[in-house]
């Protein structure tokens, strides 16, 4: 394998005293000295800053009469966003399982550069979807990877409030997934109004060369503090938001994966993305599981992998993602489970070393989001 | 007491008398980040030197803590079943996880002195 890659941001982590891991090709902050479990509850109740320049960012302008073919790599309303706009959505393959979930902005008006599109992908194959995006995409434009810019995001109730007061101005009227151009210090910034922690934050996308910067002006406001990989793979779960590669991958499906929502009501009219028919069908008669959230009965914690078993001990299903859910107060798992079992309080067994854990099947989230919506 | 002794699976053993008192290394515990859950043996359960003894979880990962040596659980730490953040806290004093009747034939020869210890931690990183 090759070396890791580093980040703008490498050298901050260090000078706080990161724990690191090799993350979707990066050396990555796992947690600071104040450790994981304090970061999650810091950035629920203050503000949380995460290092995500790890991920893909690629913007695509697109002449106004090719709106409609941006969107048919996806399975969203891509092209009747409007100038602001963004959407979660997923890159569907040929037979239903998803290549990657992205968001994907309609660029605010006002940077000069024409109408088009941000698209942000994940860390972990970020290279093969992009260029599946490129060509994809080739006849609509030239993708351009944004790999000269970085991604933070601040997330939690004070994110607000800190990022109004460091760029002086007002976010009252940007609301949860709207984006706009901002600048710091000169310096245009992306700003969006979303997260992966289910509470109300930004993502920030920035020039790499002042991304330290941005960090530490953000970093010297009292409420704000650097968070890691683990806290954030923790909030993710508590908001009941999957991750690529462990909960969704290129062998479920969205309907499977319980994204129905996302897959919009015009493009299952027009069944134009990839993977249509599976993914129609299965809308139509149920798919044969589920994702779900689990609530281990016990303190021990569920780890990917770990087989899920009916009363009877038959297999029926597997766990895809568990930890420990610092503001929920407990142990917490999503996993699939066979057809039958995805209504909540439906109880399955999840082996764990020598033993069988009762687990309840139970609603998404396990921790209320907090989104600013209109 | 004596000493506290250490292994390469990063335990450490601590003995007085026939007791022999067991935890992980703050090395360990800094490894393992928040300790969230704790699983101990059944007190009374025989324990072969070696042998899984107990799994000490963070987020991160879950960790076997093997026995230093051989012997009956005689005590477990009854505070980490609420806390179990004591790992953290104080991995080689009040986070400690098992008490060992240890067996009247149990070596500890095998194990590291904390100096020996510190030395290989060193080695491994």
């Amino acid at each position: 394998m090759s070396n890791p890659k580093q980040t703008p941001l490498y050298g901050l982590h260090q000078e706080l005293g990161a724990k690191e891991t090799v993350f979707g090709g990066y050396l990555m902050p796992v947690s600071y000295p104040n450790g994981s479990l304090q970061e999650h509850r810091h950035t629920r109740t203050r503000a949380g800053l995460f290092d995500i320049s790890h991920m893909g960012q690629a913007r695509i302008r697109v002449a106004p009469d090719a709106f409609e073919k941006v969107a048919a790599p996806f399975t969203g309303d891509i092209d009747t966003l409007a100038p602001g706009e963004m959407v979660y959505s997923l890159m569907t393959n040929d037979t239903g399982g998803i290549h990657d979930d992205v968001i994907v902005a309609r660029l605010p008006e006002g940077d000069g550069g024409g109408d088009g599109f941000h698209i942000t992908v994940n860390a972990g194959g970020k290279e093969a979807n992009l260029a599946y995006l490129a060509g994809a995409l080739k006849s609509v434009g030239a993708l351009q990877e944004q790999d000269d810019k970085a991604l933070l995001a601040l997330q939690g109730p004070r994110a607000v409030h800190v990022l109004e007061k460091e760029l002086g101005c007002s976010f009252a009227d940007l609301f949860f997934m709207q984006c706009r151009w901002i600048a710091w210090k000169d310096i245009t910034c992306l700003v969006a109004r979303c997260g992966y922690t289910g509470e109300d934050g930004f993502e920030i996308s920035i020039p790499a060369a002042h991304a330290e910067a941005f960090a530490r002006a953000l970093l010297a406001h009292e409420e704000v503090e650097a968070i890691g990989l683990g806290a954030r793979d923790s909030l993710r779960m508590e908001a009941g938001l999957s991750l690529y590669g462990q909960d969704i991958t290129a062998t479920t499906t969205p309907i499977e994966a319980g994204l129905a929502f996302f897959v919009s009501k015009r493009r299952r009219e027009r069944k134009d993305f990839p993977g249509s028919d599976t993914i129609i069908e299965q809308l139509k008669t149920r798919p044969n599981r589920r994702l779900v959230g689990l609530l281990p009965q016990d303190k021990a914690l569920l780890r990917p992998h770990a087989e899920l078993l009916d009363k009877s001990g038959a297999v029926i299903g597997e766990v895809t993602s568990g930890g420990f859910g610092a503001s929920f107060g407990g142990a917490i798992a999503l996993g699939y489970v066979a057809r039958g079992f995805e209504s909540p309080e439906s109880e399955v067994f999840a082996k764990v070393r020598s033993r069988e854990i009762t687990a309840r099947v139970t609603r998404l989230p396990f921790v209320k989001h907090n989104y600013y919506r209109k | 007491m004596s000493e506290k002794q250490y292994t390469k699976q990063h335990e450490w053993l601590s003995v007085d008398g026939d007791v022999g008192t067991v935890g992980i290394s703050e090395h360990a515990q800094d490894q393992l980040g928040d300790v969230v859950y704790v699983e101990l043996p059944a007190v009374g359960k025989t324990l072969e030197a070696n042998a899984e003894m107990a799994v000490v979880e963070s987020n991160k990962a879950a960790s076997d803590v093997y026995a230093p040596v051989a012997g009956e659980v005689i005590e477990v730490n009854p505070q980490l079943e609420e806390r179990p953040e004591l790992i953290n806290e104080s991995a080689e004093d009040k986070g400690w996880l098992v008490k060992l009747r240890l067996n009247a034939d149990a070596s500890a020869d095998s194990l590291m002195s904390a100096a020996d210890y510190q030395n290989f931690v060193k080695n491994e990183s």
